[in-house]
């Protein structure tokens, strides 16, 4: 542990810190705009320049000095100020001084820092450099003149998303970033480069001119366009959500941010249901509250209901429903919409046990049946660093295209039973070794057979659980809490032919083999299970709730409202809890308190944010058998939700990014 | 002057032929396997003894360089032998002759050199516009590698050795060492961040010297005359014999061999005939290729040609490649276009040699019209200090010291322009 003096403070740094690491934990500020705790040193922008002895005489970048013993570091002398003062001056005589038609403007680290670093005024009088403008897709706008080639959105690319599609070109004042042929950025982190632009020369597409940060209210939430929980935070203007920006959570998210989960939010304002429709003679009519619960009356729910939780809803929701299907006499539940059948009695073995953060630290990965950059594409980003670390990946499933080295078996789920001895040493020998069940293996049975293999290679051992089944739904480890999952799954429910069925939001669910049940919907969006039901009940979307969600991992997390729902529409719970009244039995609470004070009663693990414990493993069933040929469930990235398919930023992702190349050869 | 005997480089000019039997003939490749049968650390210690400073511009001792390579690889990582033959300093051009004329020369001090340090291979990054003497380089090695002098069992000493040549892409950044591992590696030629040095991180990672093409041609004669025969040149700390290149306005522009810290002015009478017009007529001298500060004539005429000579006239000898230019020069204009040069090739990874360099080109270039103001000097100069010392490679000094000299010397030449331009504006405004 080194000593290290700042500014005459002495202070003791970890082993391997930089200067400027040092001068932080010192409590001093240091500017700086290449610099990023996530990504390589560059050491290009010279705006962190300090003075350090022993050295030369003249300032050091303190982002790329090592701290080491006895260093005596000022960031307040003379030469550090006309140092920060000269750097800026460089920086700013090329930039565009046009802060007020910037939308980088009042979060741009340019602005801030010229006004406490800069010189009051400028001293060039030649002409400012123009850049040509670039294109990188329909998320990422650019104005490359404000580029001040930091190179944080090439090392991104580089670095985190594995994909070398943004670098630099020309030398000199000529440099100047680009994407590969001018082309769309095409991965699914694309928009943290936004983020990541200390200026305003990539900004967000879909929010040009929309807003200022000023005005915006900021609320803490939680992603739910996979399974990964990310923290966002939510920036509302009136009862309009403008932007969804990553918070920063190291155990989750890290700092990034999907596109679906960043710009999905601007499907919050379409297609939403904000009125009670009734389906009467094949066709969805205006109607009142009171029509829509005494149809629902009518129909006999006692005793013969079924609820189906949709993906992006929060468990305040399921557990309404559930109060309210169980006083009514039944117990199925279900929320796993497309049929899956998977053994969720013990819940450590339908979770990420190794953690989100975790993953990072395992030397072996066999993934069985998961697309994880279409169904987890932050899960994918730690799976790179694991590799990166030198970790082996090999996939069951068909190829994708890994950002990482990944060996691809096949996509035959026997495999499992019969996997090539090299890979089978591979696993056993590794130190810790993990393996990552997806929705597609979880389709073919793979379960029981990747418990067996867990078993076998010891994956639980002391501080290590490399067991693990990646989710896809947002709702689903919150689900299966609250037990919403019947031993064989939809089917049961099917079987059942309830005189009531109330979906949730429900919208990936095929609705046709329930043609004698009273299909109500509850739900934000008109999408594929609005289209099938007779009741379309007008409810809120993730964003204006409170609620409560549970990521792949089992963390507990909770999201805040940020905008009231629009018309008509009602919080969900509310929505339950009127039906209540309606039908004549009681749900037991009156309030949203009381409804999460009844949940954590019958869910303790839910009272608390964090992750929920779920015991140990249990053993597999060697007389399971996978088979089958294992395919992906995402055909579209940006069009897996009601929420991203009535997006028109998704919608266009999903055109010019997945389908441009077909498109372009239809216009030809 | 230097006496035949004890020249280093005998076909400089070409006048014999490079290949590899008049090669022998010259004493090259005679019995190299003795010289290497000295072992790693008695050729290391000669070298030091010899006094030997890089011949590439920093003048940092050539066999201290080489003692800071590991002596015995922990983790299985190979050495590497890098030779900078990416010659593009303007007014440097003793390089391309070494290669053209005396290939063997450096193959065999990239054999001996990399032998000492431990090396696995030499990388010889060859300027991409010489064509013709990446042409004779590479059948040179050919050559030597059919001969036997290099590969496997290298002149017979049992130690495997490889010798590779690189063509670079035309930067002159790419002669930076850093840069120039980058641009082996196949990347974009930008200086990597120091530390980690070469020594400890280079090439592929691995342990790295990158050393000038006549610091390394020179090593094997080193080692047959002995370090005393070497120092023996030139004053304390500036041993040895060294290639001068001198151009610009003196009757015979020429490349020649001299002892160190020869005078100045014994070194244009002898080897170019005098200055173009006389003494009289000396203006300026630039001494080490157009990255160091210019100096006056009265300062330099008589001043020894060596590092220590040149740093206390507040310049440098760099490559030696010595700049003359006599009263017709436009001085202002001269600067100005080495300014340019700085800013085209400037490699845009760091923000103040970026932006410094156009903002001080546009500068000069007003100032050699004498459309400025006064104060602008010194803003010019304020602006060569805040590019100075300020960025990740030595570019920045290179482009801010030679306008720093202008000032220095030349301030009432560049007043005068801005004066005689004001005040023809101010009759032609009466």
């Amino acid at each position: 542990m080194p000593q290290v003096t700042v500014d005459g403070l002495e202070i003791e740094v970890p082993d391997g810190a930089t200067v400027l690491q040092a001068c932080e934990l010192a409590g001093k500020e240091i500017p700086r705009f290449c610099y990023h705790e996530r990504l390589s040193i560059a050491g290009n922008c010279r705006m962190c320049l300090v003075e350090v002895k022993p050295g030369p005489p003249k300032p050091q970048a303190s982002c790329a000095l090592p701290a080491t013993d006895g260093q005596e570091i000022r960031t307040d002398s003379l030469m550090v100020k006309t140092a920060r003062e000269g750097v800026m001056e460089f920086l700013l005589i090329n930039h565009p001084l046009d802060c007020p038609i910037c939308d980088q403007g009042g979060e741009c680290d340019l602005q801030d820092q010229a006004m406490y670093y800069g010189r009051g005024a400028s001293r060039y009088q030649e002409n400012k450099r123009a850049v040509s403008e670039k294109y990188m897709g329909p998320l990422i706008k650019t104005i490359m003149t404000r580029c001040i080639h930091c190179t944080r959105c090439v090392r991104f690319s580089e670095e985190i998303a594995g994909v070398d599609e943004i670098g630099a070109v020309g030398r000199g004042e000529n440099m100047e970033i680009t994407t590969y042929l001018e082309q769309a950025a095409k991965h699914e982190l694309s928009a943290n480069v936004v983020d990541l632009c200390p200026v305003g020369a990539l900004t967000s597409r879909p929010y040009a001119f929309e807003a200022r940060p000023w005005e915006l209210r900021k609320t803490l939430s939680i992603d739910v366009s996979d399974a990964v929980g990310a923290n966002i935070r939510l920036d509302s203007r009136g009862r309009e959500v403008m932007r969804a920006l990553p918070r920063v959570n190291d155990d989750v998210n890290e700092e990034w941010l999907s596109d679906k989960g960043r710009w999905q939010v601007d499907g919050l304002q379409r297609r939403r249901l904000d009125q009670v429709w009734i389906r009467r003679e094949g066709r969805l009519h205006p109607a009142s509250w009171q029509d829509a619960f005494g149809m629902i009356v009518s129909a006999s729910p006692q005793g013969s209901i079924a609820a189906v939780a949709g993906d992006l809803v929060d468990c305040e929701t399921m557990f309404a429903a559930k109060r309210l299907v169980n006083a009514l006499g039944s117990d199925l539940l279900e929320g796993r919409q497309t049929g899956l059948a998977y053994d969720a009695s013990n819940l450590a073995a339908v979770n990420f046990n190794s953690t989100l953060a975790g993953i990072e630290n395992a030397d072996a990965i066999l993934i069985i049946g998961s697309h994880v950059r279409w169904e987890a594409a932050l899960v994918n980003a730690r799976l790179r660093k694991a590799v990166k670390r030198g970790a082996k990946v090999f996939l069951i499933g068909p190829e994708w295209e890994t950002t990482f080295r990944g060996e691809f078996l096949g996509d035959d789920a026997e495999l499992l039973h019969d996997l090539p001895d090299a890979i089978a040493q591979a696993m056993s020998q590794a130190q810790r070794p993990a393996i990552i069940v997806g929705a597609a293996g979880l389709a073919k049975g793979a379960l029981a057979p990747a418990l067996v293999l867990a078993e076998q290679w010891q994956l639980f051992r002391d501080g290590w659980n490399g067991f693990n089944v990646l989710h896809m739904a947002a709702s689903r480890m919150g689900g299966l809490m609250l037990g919403f999952a019947r031993p064989r799954g939809m089917a049961e429910l099917v079987e059942a032919q309830p005189n009531v069925l109330l979906s949730l939001g429900a919208d990936e669910m095929d609705y046709a083999p329930f043609g004698g049940s009273l299909k109500v919907y509850i739900g934000h969006h008109g999408d594929r299970g609005a289209h099938a039901a007779d009741i379309v009940l007008p409810g809120a979307s993730f964003a204006e709730k409170d609620g409560t969600f549970v990521n792949t991992e089992g963390r507990v997390q909770r999201a805040e409202k940020a905008v009231f729902p629009p018309g008509d529409a009602r919080e969900d719970w509310t929505i339950v809890r009127a039906l209540a009244d309606e039908l004549g039995i009681s749900v037991g609470f009156d309030s949203f308190s009381e409804l999460r004070a009844a949940m954590i009663a019958a869910v303790p693990g839910l009272g608390e944010q964090g992750l929920a414990q779920y015991g140990s493993l249990p053993a597999g069933d060697r007389n399971m058998r996978a088979s089958g040929t294992i395919t992906y469930p995402v055909k579209d990235f940006y069009l897996t939700n009601p929420i991203a398919r009535a997006s028109t930023v998704m919608q266009r992702c999903s055109a010019e990014l997945l389908h441009g190349e077909e498109l372009l050869e239809a216009a030809e | 002057m230097l006496a035949d005997k004890d020249r280093i480089f005998t076909n400089l000019y070409g006048f014999q032929d490079w290949t590899l039997g008049a090669a022998k003939a010259r004493g090259d490749w005679d019995n190299t396997g003795a010289l290497l049968a000295r072992g790693q650390d008695a050729i290391i210690d000669e070298i030091k003894a010899s006094g030997l400073r890089g011949r590439g511009g920093a003048g940092f001792p050539t066999g201290l360089k080489w003692s800071f390579m590991p002596k015995e690889s922990k983790d299985g990582r190979p050495s590497f032998l890098v030779i900078n033959a990416d010659e593009s300093e303007p007014g440097s051009c003793k390089d391309r002759e070494i290669i053209r004329h005396d290939p063997h020369k450096l193959i065999e001090g990239a054999l001996v050199a990399g032998f000492a340090m431990r090396a696995r291979a030499a990388y010889i990054y060859i300027r991409g516009e010489y064509i013709s003497e990446a042409r004779v380089l590479q059948a040179a090695i050919d050559e030597a590698y059919d001969a036997g002098l290099i590969g496997k069992n290298a002149s017979g000493s049992g130690y495997d050795f490889d010798v590779f040549m690189h063509r670079g892409g035309g930067a002159y950044i790419c002669g930076e060492e850093t840069a120039m591992i980058e641009s082996l590696e196949g990347k974009k030629g930008q200086p990597r961040l120091k530390p980690p040095f070469p020594a400890g991180a280079g090439l592929y990672g691995c342990p790295t010297t990158v050393n000038n093409v006549e610091s390394i041609a020179v090593t094997p004669t080193i080692l047959r005359r002995g370090a005393g025969w070497f120092s023996s040149f030139g004053r304390e700390g500036n041993a040895g014999t060294k290639l001068f290149q001198i151009s610009g306005h003196v009757e015979r522009p020429c490349v020649v061999e001299e002892a160190m810290s020869i005078p100045f002015r014994e070194l244009i009478e002898k080897h170019c005939g005098g200055i173009r017009g006389g003494w009289e007529n000396l203006l300026a001298v630039i001494p080490g290729g157009s990255s160091v500060p210019l100096v006056p004539a009265e300062q330099i005429m008589d001043a020894p040609m060596d590092f220590d000579g040149m740093k206390e006239l507040g310049s440098g000898l760099g490559t030696a490649g010595i700049i003359v230019m006599d009263k017709s020069t436009d001085i202002v204009r001269a600067i100005a276009r080495l300014s340019y040069f700085y800013k085209h090739e400037s490699c845009g990874q760091c923000t103040p040699c970026r932006e410094g360099t156009g903002w001080m080109w546009r500068v000069m270039e007003r100032l050699r019209e004498g459309d400025a103001a006064v104060e602008e000097i010194d803003m010019l100069h304020q602006v060569t200090k805040q590019v100075e010392g300020h960025t990740i490679c030595a570019l920045g000094d290179a482009a801010a010291w030679p306008i720093q000299g202008l000032i220095r010397h030349f301030r009432p030449e560049m007043e005068r322009r801005i004066l005689e331009r004001q005040s023809t504006f101010a009759e032609a405004a009466e």
